[in-house]
Order: structure tokens, then sequence, then C-alpha cells
């Protein structure tokens, strides 16, 4: 974690003396727009579901499709949660503790299926047998998709972790698995809930694979629900139950992500670790490697280049691909993206800046509700901002700008991290030093700490543009008439099995996510990337 | 994190600015696309068949056309929702009872005399709010590697008995299997149908659309299929003729199994450019655009103008027995969606 530098002790700086305890007004005022457009669509929720009389919510909920839902997801959740575990620190392991041939190429490999939306990867499965419909393959998708959201926090804490305390478990006649079960794995936990937890939170907002799947969760029933037609009460108590379950795992993620801060204070000097040798086993591990490798990357990117050459043979769709239709959709979800990113780190600003230089029990609050976007599914975000925008400001209805709001609610907690950090890095000597020459908070703010904190601040634009580019359901439900981007034309052709017609969209999309991302490691640094 | 791990902090600040000056310049290119002004097209209507008729609109009158898409109870409810504020000029949907439900809410328009002309009435409202444009069969696809077609039932109401458990697939959200249970309602009453729909949610497998149920039977995942025919065309030409493993099975006379759907078109009562919006349902029932639909290959309908011969895949109009349902007892789609969602099967 960054860490600002400590004034030097019993010196005091003449920054300090400067410093308020509470924040300027202005700046407040501009840190509150971010969390209250967040609790926007869970009020909105709350409010329809309090319309319901409580005779009326119990039918509603007791009725068998609630239990098929709920064993459905809940199932999903906790399978795909383990075997993401289960493949993410396997994957972890090879890569820092032994001597897996090719260990730097998997390090990376094993990060980028992240920039693989799994609304792709299920085409890609799909396409090759649609046998692969209903929970198996909604889990292989779901695993391969989201392993690398454990791996990369277990890679860190592997690669953070003194490596003497499994060396003396080894010298006292441990084997290898003994003093991973003993040792190690105690000392991966916080990294390693965190990161189920980040699975099960994905694998219940998901929608896109699971529909093209056939699997039926709270997301696509909802989905369902809004195609036949408008039902509000059976609709927002739906999106409550499924709001209440993102809820629970986001607090216990942010509860984990607490105790990791503070497990690895004092981690100490560490020695280079030695390696362990995989002997015979050495290549049968690295096969195995490869397969990952193949299904979580190779298979999707490897099945749009299949179809793409398939196009303009006989298996293609009724409907000609056409130059123009790529092209005016690649720029719909670059604008889109952009205009997001921008939105996006213009309310984490404010907030990164009040919880870096202001903290303090109200801050801490306002921080947290930004979180809170996370754990909204973007179909409940998506519903309730129809249901605000017809009745309440319709000027604001299939608008631009109401699509961007919600890709800014969804983003926040991504721009939020990267924000914050780059804000905590920038030297706070260089901001005491301009107050003491005179600068106001603002003109600090805009001509030390913002260009210190730029290529922070541009890491954060980027992760929420890639983002956006790959997100399909608040795009679907909120785009504007005429508007038509990569994802939402994914989704038209393969949701009618058009899969070449696809194909095309699906490139673009996979290239500007690949590209994007690669842009950003080769800045930032793979690892530290993703961990954010 | 140090500052020596950030090799070159320039980069970095160039990308974001150049996110922020993209992102301003794409809202104002964006904003000036409001030139010519557009009709404003909301469809239920699949967009391929939407492309070629928006495509020739726009080259016979050089009007742009704006389409929002999605499926027709979808786009329907919408329009309720929006109410008079609507920005919908046209409404051109798969399937009567979402026509049937904006004429009861008091939004549609009368159609202009001229083009109700061109459709044999009873296939329009008869009281000219919305003109039928195509229809569809419903059929029955199935995998004769996995059931003869002599074993195939009598009625489609024959697939809740338990016996037909496995055997059966149908796409409960997908917009054309709505009239299907309206259809029943209307034929047997609403505690039949319910029944009847609580066997098909004990014996089949469920499908997100007819596309998909089409594809399982014809690769064998399951035996027999409910879909319109349509899907089952559409397929031949995307996988070719020589891997059509499935054959339609055509419910016996009568049967409201056999049940045609018609795909419809209106003018809000809130449009912006009426007389545009009634030259746009001029060109759907047109000859011309007839024609061209029913050759295109794309779209397996039936066209409803008199004169125009249908694709030769599908079985001749004149052929069909439908059950004697007219538009009007099919109604809107409300009490269909309520019996699916008692039944668990939304």
């Amino acid at each position: 974690m960054p860490e600002a530098p400590a004034p030097l002790a019993g010196v005091r700086l003449p920054g300090a003396a400067l410093r308020r305890r509470w924040p300027p007004p202005l700046l407040l005022a501009a840190a509150v727009a971010g969390p209250l457009i967040v609790v926007l669509p869970v009020g909105e929720i709350l409010l329809e579901v309090a319309r319901i009389g409580p005779a009326e919510a119990v039918r509603l909920l007791w009725r068998p499709l609630v239990a098929e839902l709920l064993v459905n997801t809940i199932g999903l959740v906790i399978a795909a949660t383990l075997s993401a575990a289960l493949v993410g620190t396997a994957a972890a392991w090879l890569v820092e503790r032994t001597d897996l041939p090719g260990r730097r190429f998997f390090a990376v490999a094993a990060a980028v299926p992240l920039a693989v939306p799994p609304f792709i990867s299920s085409y890609a499965w799909l396409s090759i047998s649609p046998a692969l419909e209903g929970f198996l393959g909604a889990l292989v998708v779901v695993t391969s998709s989201y392993f690398p959201l454990v791996y990369l926090p277990v890679a860190a804490s592997l690669r953070g972790m003194d490596p003497a305390l499994e060396e003396t478990a080894r010298s006292l006649g441990q084997g290898a698995s003994g003093s991973f079960l003993r040792v190690v794995l105690p000392q991966l936990r916080p990294a390693l809930l965190g990161g189920m937890l980040l699975v099960a939170l994905n694998v219940l907002v998901e929608f896109g694979a699971f529909a093209l799947l056939r699997f039926r969760t709270f997301t696509t029933e909802l989905y369902a629900e809004y195609r036949t037609g408008f039902n509000g009460p059976a609709e927002a108590l739906l999106a409550l139950i499924l709001l209440l379950l993102c809820l629970i795992c986001l607090f216990a993620e942010l509860r984990i992500r607490g105790l990791a801060r503070y497990a690895r204070i004092g981690a100490g000097v560490r020695r280079p670790v030695t390696l362990l040798s995989l002997g015979r086993a050495r290549l049968p591990v690295f096969a195995l490697f490869v397969l990952l490798v193949l299904a979580a990357l190779g298979l999707p990117l490897g099945m749009i280049l299949y179809w793409l050459t398939r196009h303009g043979s006989a298996a293609v769709t009724p409907v000609a691909v056409s130059l123009e239709g790529l092209v005016e959709a690649t720029f719909s979800s670059v604008w889109l993206g952009f205009a997001g990113a921008a939105l996006t780190v213009v309310l984490a600003l404010p907030l990164g800046l009040l919880a870096t230089r202001y903290p303090g029990r109200l801050v801490t609050l306002l921080e947290r509700s930004a979180y809170l976007g996370q754990g909204v599914p973007g179909i409940v975000i998506a519903l309730a901002f129809i249901t605000i925008t017809i009745r309440t400001v319709q000027p604001l209805y299939q608008t631009a700008a109401t699509l961007i709001v919600a890709y800014a609610i969804l983003f926040l907690p991504l721009a939020l991290v990267s924000v914050r950090a780059a804000l905590m890095q920038a030297e706070r000597r260089l901001e005491e030093i301009g107050r003491s020459l005179g600068l106001g908070w603002f003109n600090v703010t805009r001509r030390i700490v913002l260009p210190l904190a730029g290529p922070g601040l541009g890491a954060a634009a980027a992760l929420v543009f890639v983002s956006i580019v790959t997100e399909l359901t608040a795009t679907l439900l909120l785009a504007p008439i005429g508007t038509n981007t990569l994802a939402m034309q994914i989704w038209a052709d393969t949701s009618t099995l058009a899969f070449a017609a696809a194909a095309p969209y699906a490139a673009m999309m996979v290239l500007l996510s690949l590209f994007s991302t690669w842009l950003l490691a080769r800045r930032f640094g793979a690892t530290r990337l993703f961990q954010q | 994190m140090s500052h020596s791990s950030m090799p070159d902090r320039r980069p970095g600040r160039r990308l974001f600015l150049s996110a922020t000056l993209a992102a301003v310049a794409g809202a104002g290119l964006a904003r000036k696309a409001g030139a010519a002004s557009p009709l404003t097209l909301y469809s239920g209507q699949h967009a391929q068949t939407v492309a070629l008729v928006t495509g020739l609109f726009t080259k016979e009158t050089g009007i742009p056309v704006r389409v929002h898409s999605g499926d027709g109870p979808e786009i329907a409810n919408q329009i309720v929702a929006e109410g008079a504020r609507s920005p919908a000029d046209v409404f051109f949907t798969e399937n009567s009872p979402d026509l049937v439900l904006l004429a009861e809410k008091g939004l549609l328009a009368p159609v202009d005399p001229a083009t109700l002309a061109k459709i044999p009435p009873r296939f329009s409202a008869a009281d000219g709010l919305w003109v039928g444009v195509l229809a569809r069969e419903n059929v029955l696809a199935y995998n004769p590697s996995l059931i003869q077609e002599s074993a195939l039932p009598a009625s489609l109401l024959d697939f809740a008995e338990p016996q037909w458990k496995g055997k059966i697939a149908i796409a409960p959200t997908d917009s054309d299997f709505l009239p299907l249970v309206a259809a029943v309602a209307a034929l047997k009453g609403e505690a039949a149908t319910l029944t009847w729909l609580k066997g098909l949610k004990r014996d089949a497998a469920l499908y997100q659309d007819d596309e998909g149920v089409v594809a399982a039977v014809n690769r064998g995942a399951v035996a027999t299929g409910v879909i319109n025919s349509y899907y089952w065309a559409r397929l031949g030409v995307e996988v070719g003729p020589e891997k059509m493993e499935s054959r339609l099975y055509h419910f016996p006379p009568g049967d409201v199994g056999g049940l045609v759907n018609i795909s419809g078109a209106a003018v809000l009562k809130s449009s912006r450019h009426p007389e545009e919006a009634q030259r746009f349902l001029a060109l759907l029932v047109s000859p011309p655009a007839q024609e061209m639909l029913a050759k295109s290959e794309v779209d397996f309908e039936y066209p409803l103008a008199e004169g125009v011969a249908a694709n030769p895949v599908l079985k001749p109009f004149s052929e069909l027995r439908p059950p004697q349902i007219s538009v009007a007892s099919l109604g809107d789609n409300r009490l269909a969606a309520k019996l699916l969602r008692e039944a668990g099967l939304i």
C-alpha cells in the first residue's frame, strides 16, 4: 500500500498548521456527487419494494421460481468461487514458487483473461458446442474468465511473503504440500478470500454469459421479466434479493481488504525465493498450464478468428456485416467509453482528495457509499434508471447522459482505487510548500496535486474505458435510440446464434480491450494494474 | 508504491488528457447528428428485416430512420410507460397482441385507409388502428433420429402429458410464445391454460428464444420444439440444407398449435411526424417491399399483401389451417404473461 511520507518527528512543518480539520465546502459538495448517484438506483428499488403490500410481497417471494433462482445462483456462486480459487491459487503458486518453464509468460497470460468479457467467452464456447449450455457451461466460462481475480492477489501475496518461514518448515521435515498447507496457505488467506469474494460478486452480477448459456439466475430472470413487459413489483423484489446477495459479498470483501492491509505491515526484509523443482511433474504441469491459457484466452480469440474467416462462406448470417456498421458501432463504444471514463474520474477525484487529505468519519462514509456501486448489478441500475427517467426526469430519458451516469455508478469504485492511490503518492511536502507560498486548496490541487497524480488518473480513466467498452447489460437497456455499440451488436447476433455475424464486432471489442490493457500493463506493470 | 516505480509520468497524463478531449469531441459529434429530421421506429421485429425495409424507405424518401429495437412486448410496454411523451413515430412488431395493447391504451392513430386496403381486413385491426404486414406459422420442429413423425401428438396441448418429459423444448420468454398462451387461454379458458403451462414447466427444456429451440432440435439435444416456421427456414440458410437434421410438423387443422401470428405496424398518436409515419406504413404493405422481403432469404414470413408469393421454402399460405381465433379475441399479452409467471416459466 502506498504510504504518505511521515513528517519528521518533533518538527512541525509549515503545512501542518494550514491543514484544516474540515474540508473546503466546495470540495465536499463535489465529493458528495459520486455517492449520491450511486445511492439513487438503490433508493429507487427500495421505494418500489416499499409500495408492495406485505401479503403481495410474500406471494411474490414464495413462488417456486424464486427458490429455483436462489438454488441456481447460489449453487453457481459457490462452485465458481471454489473452482476459481483452486485454479487461481495453483496458477499463482506455480508461477511464483516453482521452476515451471515459461513462468514469466504465464505470469502475464494468467492475468489477461480479465480483458475478455465472459459474454465473449461464452459465445466462443457455445459456438464450439451448444451442449455446453446450463450449469456446467456456466461454471466453465465463469471459472476461465474470473480465476485471474484470485490469481492476481494470491500471486502478489506470495511475492510479498517472507520465504524464510517456508524454508524453515521444509527444513523441519515438511514436504512441499505440507509447507504449503501449514505455512503458506494461512498467510494467503486475506488475498485468497478477497479474490474469492470478488469472483462471487462478479458471478452474481454477470448477465450476458448466463443468458447465452441458458442458465437461469436472478440477472437473466430480471431481463426476462423486462422483455415480457414491465412488471414493477415482481421485478423490484427480485432486484432486491440480488442486491442483498451482492452487498453481503461486497461487505465481506471490504472487511477482508481491510484485514489484508494490516497483514502486510511489517513484512520485513525479504530474501529471494528458492524455486521448488517440479521434477518429473514439470512437463505435465506445464501442459496443464498451457491448457488453462488455451481455455481462458486461446479459445475465445481462436473462435473469433475462426468465425471471421467463415464470413463470406456458406455459413454466414442472412445479413452481411457492413464495414459502415462496424465503424459506427466502434465509434459509439469508444466515445461512450471516453465520456464515461471522464465522468467517472471527475467524480472520483474529489472523493479521492477528501479521503487522502481530509480523512474523517464523514469522508469514510462517503467513500464507502461510492464502493457500493460495485455491489449494484448493471441490470438493477438500468431498470431503476428507466423508471426514474420515465417518471421523473423525462428530458434525460433515453439519452446518452443517463447511460454515462450508469457507467459512472458501475465503475466509480474501480476509478476510486486508482485515483486514491495516485493521490496518496503525490508528494505531500510539495503541496505544503505551495500552501506556504500562499496558494489556496484549489490552486494547490490544480497546479501541484493533479500534475503529480496525472499518470495514476490516466490509469484510472483507461481502466474505466476498458470496462465500459466491454459492458453489456446497462448498455443494452439504456442506450439511446439509434445508438449501436459493439457489445449491443455482439449480443444481438450471438443471442440469435448468428456467430459469424458477431465475429467482426467481437474481434474489434477484444482488440480494443487487449490493446488498452496492454498499454496500461506496459506503463504500470501487469500485476499491479490488475490488482486494482 | 514509490516514485521510482513509475518510469515516465508524461504518457499517463497525455493518455488522460486525450481521453478527456476525445470525450468532448465525441459528445459534440453526437449532437451534430440531428441534421435531417429522422423518423423514429420502435421495433419488435427482427433486426435484419427492419434493416431491409428502413433501407428501402430511406432510399425512396430520403428520410433517415432511427431504430430502437427490442422484444415486441418489451417495446410495447415501454411505449405504454412513455405515454404521450414517447419519441416513437412508428411501432413495427412481430405479434398482434403488442399492437392490441397499444390500441387499448389509446396510443395509436388510425392507419391511412389506402394502406389498410392493401391487406385482407382479417389481418388488421377492425377499427383500423394498426395494419397487418407479415405472418408466421407456429409449428413443431422435430428430429427424426429421436422421434417418428407418427409419434407426434395431435395437439399442442398434449405436451403437458408426463410422457413428454424431456422431449419438448420451448422458449417461454420469446415474444412468439406469449400469443400461443393467449390463444390457448382464448380457446380453453384460464384454468386449463395454467394446468397446461404447469405441465410444460415440468416437461420442457427452456430456451431463451426460438433460435435456441430450433438449433437444439436440429443437433439432437431434444426431440421436439415449439417454434415459428420462420426460425427453421432461417437455420437452413445459416447452416446449409445438408446440415438440417430436423423437420417440420404442422399441427392438424384447427389445433391451437397451428396458430398464425400476425406481424403488424401502427402510427403513434403522439408522433411528431405523422405524415412520414403513414408513408412508412404504406411502404411496408407495398408490393415492392413485400416482394423484397419474400425473396430476401432473410425474412421467412408470409407477405400479407394480396398477390405477393411467399418464399417457396414455406408451406403455401392457402394450405394453412390455423385455429379459429381473430386478432381481436387473441387480445393483448397481459393474461398470457400473468399465467406464465404463475406457472413459473418466467
